[in-house]
């Protein structure tokens, strides 16, 4: 078990490493390597560059420091945080465990929109599989999504459910694993019912009936993992106290992923305030 | 006042004939995000405690009343008045948030 796992190693993840290795607690970062920071082109407005700075260059500079001070830094997708008698951390291909949780994986930028799913939260829109698979027992349901996150959606639901379809709206399905993964590849024109969804239809105008959809595009962002664990979210922010803790004790969220400016700075000042803050909250 | 535990035999007494609000919280004990919002709702019930009743309804021990609301998604928070339901919220949310259902 580690004393901290965070989630994200852009400038918020990396800088919340930094303060809790340098008290010698043990701490892993787990990312996708998925920053919007290193598709930044140039940086010309973070303090202490006279000509600038490439977003790829900064951020691979953050991830050597953090490897210089032994910080355990891994490459793998978090599909799914739970706590139990402590923080249990899932990706694609393991499991681990935390005393404290720090989300820090960036904004989602990629929410659905799609003609009715704003309509049907609640009403079969939903964005947890294990939260409100239970309501969809013996029933036709889909996941949209295309990658391992839809995936792990698909393999929460489909003990419970008839059927389970992924509906990737028009993107490829990563590499299927499984032999009897039901896809559909075709854009989504819209979700349509009466009170609840009855079916989903597409660009081409041909139909599927479902009963539910399960929400799960892209790679699973720190709201999504809030989500899950009952974290508040406010217009898709996470909500943090002044210490950059969620409403979930032990966990900790810093970085765009908590709404405000999406800046360097703001991404580093919140990452060592979070990791300042992990270091009161743990009982050492 | 404590929060009451609603079931189908209770239901008609404890809900539909109250003179007072009743807030309904649609839970289950494997949600985490039922477990995070249950201090919240107790927090509510001695809070309010006279002008709100505050009831639970586990759903995997009264899956009829959960289909009668036709919650599809947990925790879901329902107000009813006079029998009538006047508000829902689903999901993790702030104690003021949950009170402006009034």
């Amino acid at each position: 078990m580690y004393d901290v796992i965070i989630v994200g190693s852009g400038p918020a993840g990396i800088s919340a490493s930094i303060y809790v290795k340098r008290r010698k607690l043990s701490v892993l970062v787990i990312s996708t390597k998925n920053s919007a920071l290193e598709k930044t082109e140039k940086i010309e407005n973070y303090y202490g560059f006279e000509k600038g700075i490439t977003g790829k260059e900064l951020y691979n500079n953050g991830i050597n420091q953090a490897k210089n001070l032994g910080v355990e830094l891994i490459n793998d997708e978090v599909v799914s945080l739970k706590f139990l008698e402590n923080f249990e951390v899932e990706t694609i291909n393991s499991k681990y465990e935390a005393k404290a949780v720090i989300l820090a994986t960036g904004t989602n930028r990629n929410a659905p929109d799609i003609k009715g799913i704003k309509e049907f939260e609640g009403k079969g829109v939903s964005y947890c599989a294990i939260c409100d698979a239970y309501f969809y027992k013996s029933k036709d349901v889909a996941v949209l999504g295309n990658g391992n996150y839809a995936i792990y959606e698909m393999e929460q639901l489909k003990p419970i459910v008839n059927s389970v379809t992924i509906l990737t709206n028009g993107s490829k399905i990563i590499e299927n694993r499984h032999e009897d993964l039901q896809v559909i590849e075709k854009p989504i024109k819209e979700v349509k019912g009466n009170n609840k969804i009855e079916e989903v239809q597409f660009e081409d105008n041909t139909k599927k009936s479902i009963s539910g959809i399960f929400i799960a595009q892209g790679i699973a962002s720190s709201s999504d993992l809030a989500r899950q664990i009952g974290a508040r979210i406010e217009n898709n922010n996470i909500v943090v106290d002044e210490n950059m803790q969620t409403t979930v004790p032990g966990l900790f969220a810093c970085g765009d992923c908590t709404g405000g400016l999406l800046q360097i700075s703001k991404s580093v000042y919140e990452g060592a305030l979070a990791g300042l803050s992990v270091l009161k909250d743990i009982k050492l | 006042m404590s929060v009451v535990n609603l079931n189908s035999e209770n239901f008609t007494n404890e809900v539909l004939e109250e003179n007072l609000p009743v807030l309904i919280d649609f839970w289950a004990s494997w949600c985490g995000p039922c477990r995070m919002m249950a201090p919240v709702v107790d927090e509510i019930a001695s809070s309010m405690e006279g002008s709100l009743k505050v009831g639970k309804v586990n759903i995997d021990e009264n899956p009829e009343l959960a289909e009668k609301y036709g919650v599809m998604s947990i925790p879901t928070f329902i107000v009813i008045k006079n029998g009538k339901e006047t508000g829902r919220t689903i999901g993790v949310q702030a104690k003021e948030e949950i009170l402006k259902l009034l």
